[in-house]
């Protein structure tokens, strides 16, 4: 391709063609706001993961030694608020999404590339409100700031951290706008629809859900602020209001938010899968459906969160038949990647190994989800640590471990470099076993009986919860792994190229850094997604590589330096 | 959206914004980025509209009751003069659509114009619900049996009241960026998508108020 014979010359990358602070803090260009953005909620992940570390090492004794409840109420809170509304959900659409999505489609930027810079400098407002908040005292009302403990009787900064998520969901907002608009009205020649790589269908369904749910958790944690400011008693027995309905408001966009933490990585996930089995994914209008099948089922399973809250019980079961039927699109992507990943050659590369967890770890998550969507079981299980532990390998087992895959995936397009191979799977390996570890004991612990937000727990629980702090520790290494050698193999990295995998999407089709328009060339596309038959010149290089190994398996070689002979065919 | 294009038009001193690829393409993703935008407004005033369902349902002598408090007068005044606005409106944007400056200037200063006017008896009606003693609060005071409910309805006429009437402050701001740049000839027939998307934006906040009107003012005349 055009692209690939480009890479010996010099060009401008996105990179480079600026510097200095401001070129970074006015600019315009979506991969340098992907990457502010990637910045951003590094160090809110990191803090998130603090309260987090806090959490575990206080619950290593059945007392509770190391804080006091006060104390222990605020960590689980900010961890909570922080890793939803600072981390989870901006995650893959704002760094991969911003990055990425405009690349994919053929674009030259995002439909509304000022208020993109916008809705980052929103998040930051809205991040700064919340680290006023955290040092002003903290919050301690759980993320969901249930009133009338959250409207009445807390005596933390409540009203500040809903004011830092109103803004920030004003940023998530306008991010949801322009990719919708962005994929409706900027897609490249040719590139149709059903043509659009799978990530793109995941980010659609997710901008769909933060357009359409966003505004409405805003105006009701403003209605909160209200009530602790000025006493208004919308959701105030004393004054005729009713707080099951700030539940059922809240959760009509927070039980939709999870969708927009999974989806996306449901995309990467599809994009890796593709990728790495050099196979288009099997049923490719079904996993896309599917997206949106789970954005508009998502939307109807709120009440859910709502079996033991005082909710009708006709009204219960509509709702757990209705988060039932939300199992089906999932389970068509889960089997749609199996049958794809059927017969094929897999490379094991990092991002692939994240993939592989994430569909093993997504299925258990989902499967326990049926289990707390069943009304009987739920009575027993609801705020135990089971339901802690099925949330958690939903978000972290799923959501983090596609971002992860993703970041690994892309970061050679970011970075124009790879990053160390071994040191990625051992990362790899390190945050799947860490976080089994943390919480699949969580699953027993609730499955006996032992409650979630509690400071202290009887005796016989502290082994259970010895082996989940010790597996935090394993993860929070797992996770601190690819900072550093993320940062190393930008200057250090072996040079990628335009396409290393070598995969099919049209990001691939330009140099590694990309140039400041992404393309040197206006794309057209000729083929379908994942086609790889369609790119002949990426086929003849795959054959090159087998051909290659073959001879050096046959000359006896079997390390993987002394693989590393010249191709006997002509080279890509 | 309206800014976004205006903005990005000073900076490259063209209709077009860099990242399209001509004109017809940047038309179509502002003006579909202002219906998806006026769609989360709907879910913004959505959350409220919901729970005044759910507290009318609960308390529906109480509402029509505390709705007789409204001044029925102002309040269908105020109807007319947001109708109106939105016919100024209509003909500004066909004064745009048209090359008529001298239409557009007009009905976006009139449009304007109706709008203050709408806003100035909004705070009159809510300097005579202070008098009244029937903003939630301390002094809040209402007869009873229906003293508790009807200061829900009070809190919920102020929240979408005061929700509606900060969207039309944003909208007179709107109209007067637009009226110095049709002042200055940047619209042409060929490029007026700002004052169009304004007036989509400004027919939304009347719909809203279409909405209110009934809900607030309307819900107990059967009582008089």
């Amino acid at each position: 391709m055009n692209a690939i014979a480009t890479e010996t010359e010099s060009y401008e990358d996105y990179l480079n063609n600026d510097y200095g602070w401001k070129s970074w803090l006015f600019t315009t260009d979506h991969k340098r706001i992907g990457l502010l953005y990637l910045v951003s909620i590094t160090l809110f992940f990191f803090l998130g993961g603090l309260f987090a570390l806090i959490i575990r090492l206080d619950l290593m004794t059945p007392p509770g030694d190391l804080v006091s409840s006060e104390t222990y109420n605020k960590m689980f809170s900010m961890h909570g608020i922080i890793m939803v509304f600072f981390f989870l959900i901006p995650s893959i659409p704002t760094v991969l999404g911003n990055f990425f999505l405009p690349m994919m489609i053929g674009a030259r930027d995002v439909a509304f590339p000022r208020l993109n810079l916008l809705s980052w400098y929103l998040f930051n407002l809205g991040g700064l409100c919340m680290l006023y908040a955290v040092v002003n005292g903290g919050v301690d009302t759980g993320w969901t700031f249930y009133p009338p403990y959250s409207s009445n009787f807390s005596n933390t900064n409540v009203a500040m951290a809903v004011t830092a998520i109103f803004i920030a969901g004003f940023s998530s907002i306008l991010t949801g706008l322009n990719f919708v608009i962005t994929i409706n009205t900027m897609r490249a020649a040719g590139m149709t629809w059903f043509r659009l790589p799978l990530f793109i269908w995941s980010l659609y369904a997710t901008s769909l859900i933060q357009v359409l749910g966003t505004p409405v958790v805003a105006i009701t944690l403003a209605l909160v602020a209200g009530e602790r400011l000025l006493h208004l008693g919308v959701f105030d027995p004393a004054y005729g209001g009713d707080p099951i309905l700030f539940q059922h408001l809240f959760w009509f966009y927070s039980h939709p938010a999870v969708y927009i933490m999974i989806l996306p990585a449901m995309g990467v996930v599809s994009e890796l899968v593709a990728s790495f089995t050099r196979k288009e994914i099997y049923g490719y209008r079904f996993v896309a459906a599917a997206s949106l099948a789970i954005a508009v089922f998502g939307f109807l399973v709120w009440g859910h969160h709502m079996f033991t809250s005082g909710q009708s019980i006709y009204a219960g079961m509509i709702f757990s038949l209705l988060s039932y039927a939300v199992a089906i699109p999932s389970a068509v992507k889960v089997f749609n990647w199996t049958a794809t990943l059927y017969k094929s050659s897999v490379s094991l590369h990092t991002p692939m190994l994240y993939a592989f967890g994430f569909i093993g770890l997504f299925t258990i998550g989902g499967l326990t989800g049926l289990f707390v969507a069943a009304l009987g079981i739920d009575i027993h299980l609801t705020d135990t640590y089971f339901v802690i532990a099925h949330f958690h390998y939903i978000m972290v087992g799923g959501a983090v471990m596609g971002y992860l895959g993703g970041i690994h995936y892309w970061w050679p397009k970011i970075s124009g470099r790879m990053y160390p191979e071994i040191w990625g799977k051992l990362a790899a390996l390190i945050v799947f076993v860490g976080f089994n570890l943390t919480f699949f004991p969580q699953f027993i612990l609730g499955y006996l009986g032992m409650p979630r937000r509690y400071h202290a727990y009887p005796d016989e629980f502290q082994v259970l919860n010895v082996m989940s702090s010790a597996g935090a520790s394993i993860l929070g290494v797992g996770y601190v792994l690819p900072m550093i050698y993320l940062a190393w193999s930008m200057r250090y990295g072996e040079k990628a190229g335009a396409n290393p995998w070598p995969a099919t999407g049209l990001e691939w089709h330009t140099p590694s850094p990309p140039p400041p328009e992404n393309f040197l060339e206006p794309p057209v596309v000729t083929w379908d997604a994942y086609d790889m038959s369609a790119q002949p010149e990426l086929v003849a290089r795959l054959n090159d590589e087998d051909r290659m190994y073959e001879a050096a398996l046959r000359a006896g070689a079997w390390k993987r330096e002394e693989l590393d002979v010249e191709p006997p065919a002509s080279g890509a | 959206m309206a800014e976004t294009s205006v903005a990005d038009r000073h900076t490259h001193g063209a209709a077009r914004a860099h990242q399209f690829d001509d004109a017809e393409q940047q038309r179509d993703a502002v003006t579909m980025g202002m219906w998806v935008f006026l769609v989360t407004e709907i879910m913004f005033f959505g959350g409220l509209f919901t729970a005044y369902v759910v507290y009318r349902t609960l308390y529906p002598a109480a509402f029509a009751v505390a709705s007789l408090a409204l001044d029925i007068t102002l309040g269908t005044l105020n109807t007319a003069v947001l109708l109106v606005s939105s016919f100024t409106m209509a003909v500004a944007v066909f004064g745009s659509q048209t090359g008529r400056r001298r239409m557009l200037v007009g009905g976006l200063a009139l449009t304007i114009a109706l709008g203050i006017v709408f806003l100035a008896i909004k705070v009159y009606e809510y300097y005579q619900k202070y008098v009244e003693h029937h903003i939630p609060g301390p002094s809040f005071a209402f007869p009873a049996p229906y003293t508790q409910p009807a200061k829900m309805y009070f809190t919920l006429y102020f929240a979408m009241t005061g929700l509606h009437a900060a969207h039309m402050i944003v909208g007179c701001g709107l109209l007067g960026v637009l009226i110095v740049m049709a002042w200055r000839g940047r619209f042409t027939p060929e490029y007026h998508s700002p004052v169009e998307l304004s007036g989509l934006y400004w027919h939304f906040v009347d719909i809203i108020w279409i909405f209110l009107y009934p809900l607030l003012y309307l819900v107990g005349r059967h009582l008089e």
